[in-house]
């Protein structure tokens, strides 16, 4: 049952023509890539920390141990903080450079991601188990083009000059806020990196960056190519760590000017009531989610089964955006959810390195003994059971894909994010109900809404309570376009020009003018200036 | 190190991604100005070969072409390859400019290059950040704006930065997606030709830029007059300006910006840095022997500094080293052609005939070349013809001043408004001054100080429109407002 995919997956996500990468093209992986860095990475330098501890980083194909990966603790992130403070000092080569040449950099590092997009490439999947063929034309190159779009970014952020009342020259800088802390997930490790170096650096940041535990080595390999590129030491600090000693030694660092945390719901309140409790830094937020994917009667049904499977599917599940209540217009509810059980009972799940593959295991055993307990949850509290339901495989993190159907709205798969890769279909009347049903959560990430008609996309899309709408798609992202949520889903927007406004302090800056430039007259031919 | 024995590869015109040969038969030829040798004969481009380049880039501009369903990005990603190819064949480029235009080779080198490629970069940067809005309008409407390109674009560019101007125009252009015919001077095509092939070689669909050297009365014209070409953009002297907004008028209404002249005043005071302000009253002249629309060409000088001022100038302009372009050490080349050598000539004439005195230079440097001694002129009233017209050669032109408010009015006195210079250590004189120029550009503490982030125009008969930073965008944007009926809207 093994089946070619990849036409089906890929060109869903935007930017990527399906040309472009077909299966010829993606060139055979080393399924044992070397690992060449599991330092912390401080000041252009490579240390271990301060404590000499280290912990290991899984193949979650396999269960098998990778590797041993420094562990930085409170001391380290000491270490790093102290670095990125001095790279900031006022005068400093970082401060002191062209904005256009800050571009380059990222430019410049870009290019030598793109250089390397085979390795990064095989390295991802053997860390996170991402299929290769998904990390290779989709991660990387989502990586590369988010890069080069805030590397043009850096001399075109432009402050404004401002006709104040009274005798006053007015005009605002966008400065840098300072240090800012970074702390990323493990679904998408190389792409959650540039999503926060971009802005970040474009606008003259310095970080310190904690990365997932399940997924540090993608990471601490774009820092050698931070180095190589050229970026001044202390600019970018990497640190693979533990949240609960790492993370929260950043979240409550009396000299981080800032924090930006991607992660679930629960630590984003932690992260918040840190700020609150320490320096009051800066804090944005791209949290869980629970995005309902409306299907109207009037939609294209093979590509409204397809976009829903994928919605759910893709990255094993394991996306904040995922579409995880498909509500369908009762009168095609049927003949959806039969399409829906065909396509993930043919969905192909194994080995990551085999081209074939669209699923891959989960990240690690707690997600995966989570997911199982949600999938319990549903059949215990009456949900359908449709397809899927158990384990996959004998060792590594595999699961079923799984279908739900008769979800109700009170059920706990109905209400909490499941991060795996089960989908919930639910059942819907009128426009009405559902946008009301569909806003009936406390997250507010995504949306998505499949019909012809140019006025329900329009009302649905006004009245979801979400920070992206798809119409006709799902998971389209492209570096230009925000991405962010309402509500317990985040705050904040990352991408786009307005990810700009993340990491900017605005100063005003107000200086006497003269008031006879006021009433000069020139009595030349030319005319008058009063 | 110039390349030495430079072959001149590209001599045809550039349409459609291929090499033609005039339409007419005819060649021009192009001399090196400081040998008067002939470099070669370039094909020279009349009416018809405009017709055809024009009609390539409007199928270039088709909708659903390859250029209009291109990726934003990709179109970023075209300029930044073009920005690498250049840095690639920067020596190449640096030594057929100088050749070409009679500049210094150190200065093509490290001032026109450096900026043709930043500047390729800079719109690189700018295609995917070119954004309409989402409005709201009265009533139950859903309102947005797409930022289109305008389609296709005349382009007609001067010989006293080629290279560099060619990236300023076409830049901006692609960037927002247009299509390109683009006329470079009759004394100067080899860079732009050299840049067509680049343009190739970095992928550009065929008909997004057609590079077309001709004359102005003939191809220059033809593409002011076309009534197929959208916009056109000049940079030239402000009698051509006048002719090119005529055209316009007179035949389709195509959007117009002009880059023009200047006689631009630059202003010391005596509370500056005197020796500083000296050397950059000084570059603010001599630059590009002189050839350049910001040329600092009126030096208002604060009286209680006059003397000293004048004294060290004249010193400065004696000490300069004229030769030829490719030798280091030398910092003066010829002028562009016979028709500028005499009409800087003819004004230097007038300005000793009108009373100015002279304080060094004053004639040909030698014989038989097109050379002209750096000249300064001292005790300069504002109604000579040396303080009014623009010269655009080696003459610097230094006035007396009195009061703050007398120098405004007398920098101001004058059809032009392309830039100005002020020198000040008093941050009120500064803001003063800088708000009361009627300029484009006001330098303060500093002269020619340019980048490509920063806009570049000229108030009243020095121009319109803007060219480089964010600004020169709106010229090539075309702004639609879509409105769509909705059945209920809601905030």
């Amino acid at each position: 049952m093994l089946r070619i995919v990849l036409s089906r997956t890929l060109p869903r996500i935007s930017g990527i023509s399906n040309c472009q990468y077909s299966a010829a093209a993606i060139p055979v992986p080393n399924a044992q890539p070397e690992v060449h860095y599991n330092k912390l990475f401080i000041n252009n330098e490579w240390q271990d920390a301060v404590s000499k501890r280290s912990f290991p980083t899984i193949n979650p194909a396999t269960g098998e141990v990778i590797c041993q990966v420094a562990e930085a603790d409170k001391a380290d992130v000491d270490k790093a903080v102290k670095a990125a403070r001095e790279a900031f000092r006022f005068g400093s080569p970082w401060r002191r450079m062209d904005a256009s040449d800050r571009g380059l950099l990222l430019s410049r590092l870009a290019d030598a991601i793109e250089r390397d997009t085979a390795y990064l490439a095989e390295l991802e999947t053997l860390d996170n188990g991402k299929p290769y063929a998904v990390s290779y034309s989709v991660d990387v190159p989502m990586v590369v083009k988010c890069l080069r779009y805030y590397a043009g970014w850096a001399d075109k952020w432009e402050g404004k000059t401002i006709p104040i009342d009274g005798d006053f020259f007015c005009y605002t800088r966008h400065e840098p806020i300072g240090v800012c802390g970074q702390i990323i997930p493990w679904n998408f490790p190389l792409l959650m990196q540039a999503w926060k170096l971009g802005p970040a650096l474009a606008t003259g940041n310095t970080v310190v960056m904690k990365v997932a535990e399940q997924t540090p080595l993608t990471a601490l390999y774009v820092a050698s190519l931070i180095k190589e590129v050229g970026f001044p030491p202390g600019v970018v600090n990497i640190l693979p760590g533990m949240g609960p000693s790492a993370g929260s030694a950043i979240t409550s660092h009396m000299d981080v000017d800032k924090v930006a945390f991607t992660g679930s719901t629960e630590v984003g309140h932690l992260i918040q009531q840190a700020s609150g409790s320490s320096n009051l830094k800066k804090v944005t937020l791209e949290l869980g989610g629970k995005s309902p994917n409306i299907i109207m009667s009037d939609a294209n049904m093979a590509e409204a089964v397809e976009q829903s499977h994928f919605a759910l599917f893709f990255n094993q599940g394991q996306c904040c955006c995922a579409g995880s209540r498909t509500y369908v217009q009762d009168t095609i509810y049927d003949e959806f959810m039969e399409r829906s059980v065909e396509r993930a009972k043919s969905r192909v799940v194994g080995d990551p390195f085999n081209m074939k593959t669209e699923q891959g295991p989960q990240v690690d055993e707690e997600q995966f003994k989570k997911i199982l307990g949600y999938i319990s949850s549903g059949k215990r509290e009456g949900a359908k059971l449709m397809c899927g339901g158990g384990v996959a495989a004998d060792r590594g993190y595999f699961i079923q894909p799984t279908i739900f159907g008769d979800v109700q709205d009170g059920m706990t798969i109905a209400r909490e994010e499941i991060f795996g890769p089960v989908m919930q279909i639910l059942k819907f009347k009128t426009l009405e109900e559902v946008v009301e049903r569909a806003n009936d959560t406390k997250y507010g990430l995504a949306a998505a809404v499949f019909t012809k008609d140019i006025d329900k996309a329009h009302y649905i899309s006004s009245g979801l309570r979400a920070g992206t709408v798809w119409i006709n798609c799902y998971d389209v992202f492209g570096a230009q376009a925000p991405f962010g949520g309402y509500k317990y889903s985040g705050n904040g927007r990352e991408l786009g020009e307005y990810g700009l406004d993340n990491y900017t302090e605005v100063k005003t800056v107000r200086t006497p003018s003269p008031p006879q430039y006021c009433r000069i007259k020139c009595s030349g031919p030319i005319g008058n200036i009063s | 190190m110039p390349v030495p024995d430079l072959e001149v590869q590209y001599t045809k015109i550039f349409i459609d991604n291929e090499w033609h040969e005039s339409c007419s038969g005819r060649k021009m030829p192009v001399h090196n100005p400081a040998t008067g040798d002939l470099l070669c004969e370039v094909e020279e481009a009349d009416t018809e070969d405009v017709d055809k380049a024009v009609r390539s880039a409007r199928t270039a501009f088709q909708l659903g072409s390859p250029w209009r369903c291109m990726d934003a990005s990709d179109r970023g990603l075209l300029l930044n390859r073009l920005a690498d190819l250049v840095e690639r064949d920067r020596l190449r480029l640096a030594t057929l400019e100088a050749l070409d235009s009679g500049k210094i080779f150190l200065m093509a080198y490290f001032v026109d290059l450096m900026a043709t490629v930043k500047t390729l970069r800079y719109y690189g940067g700018w295609a995917d950040k070119v954004q309409g809005k989402t409005i709201p309008v009265d009533g139950e409407y859903f309102t947005y704006t797409r930022h289109e390109p305008i389609g296709v674009c005349g382009q007609i560019i001067p010989w006293n930065f080629p290279v560099m101007m060619f990236a300023w125009k076409i830049a901006p252009a692609l960037c927002c997606g247009n299509t390109v015919i683009i006329k470079p001077a009759e004394q100067t095509p080899l860079t732009a030709l050299h840049m067509a092939c680049l343009i190739k070689e970095a992928g550009f669909p065929p008909g997004v830029v057609n590079v077309l050297p001709g004359y102005g009365p003939t191809a220059g014209n033809a593409i002011a007059h076309h009534m197929d070409i959208d916009k056109i953009a000049f940079t030239g002297s402000t009698a051509v300006g006048k002719l090119v907004q005529k055209a316009a008028g007179d035949s389709n209404l195509k959007r117009v910006t002009l880059e023009l002249g200047g006689k631009n005043p630059n202003i010391v005071f005596a509370d500056c840095d005197l020796e500083y302000a000296v050397e950059q009253a000084h570059s603010g002249l001599f630059f590009n022997q002189g050839q350049c629309c910001l040329a600092g060409s009126r030096v208002f000088v604060e009286d209680s500094i006059y003397e000293e001022f004048v004294c060290r100038s004249a010193e400065k302009a004696r000490n300069k080293v004229l030769g030829n372009p490719l030798v280091p050490g030398v910092d003066q080349g010829p002028q562009i052609d016979q028709k500028q050598f005499d009409k800087i000539l003819e004004l230097i004439e007038s300005g000793k005939r009108e009373g100015a005195t002279l304080e060094c230079g004053g004639g040909p440097w030698d014989r038989n070349s097109l050379f002209i001694q750096p000249t300064v002129f001292s005790n300069v009233t504002d109604d000579m013809r040396i303080a009014k017209e623009e010269i655009f050669g080696p003459v610097q032109q230094i006035m007396r001043f009195h009061s703050v408010n007398e120098v405004i009015q007398r920098a101001n006195a004058t059809h032009y408004g392309l830039a100005a210079g002020v020198f000040t250590n008093d941050i009120d004189k500064a803001l003063t001054v800088s708000s009361a120029l009627q300029a484009g550009m006001v330098w303060v503490n500093c002269y020619n100080a340019m980048s490509t982030q920063c806009p570049f125009g000229g108030f009243k008969m020095s121009g319109n429109g803007r060219e480089l930073g964010e600004y020169a965008l709106q010229e090539y944007t075309e702004v639609k407002a879509v409105t769509i009926k909705i059945s209920q809207k809601n905030s």
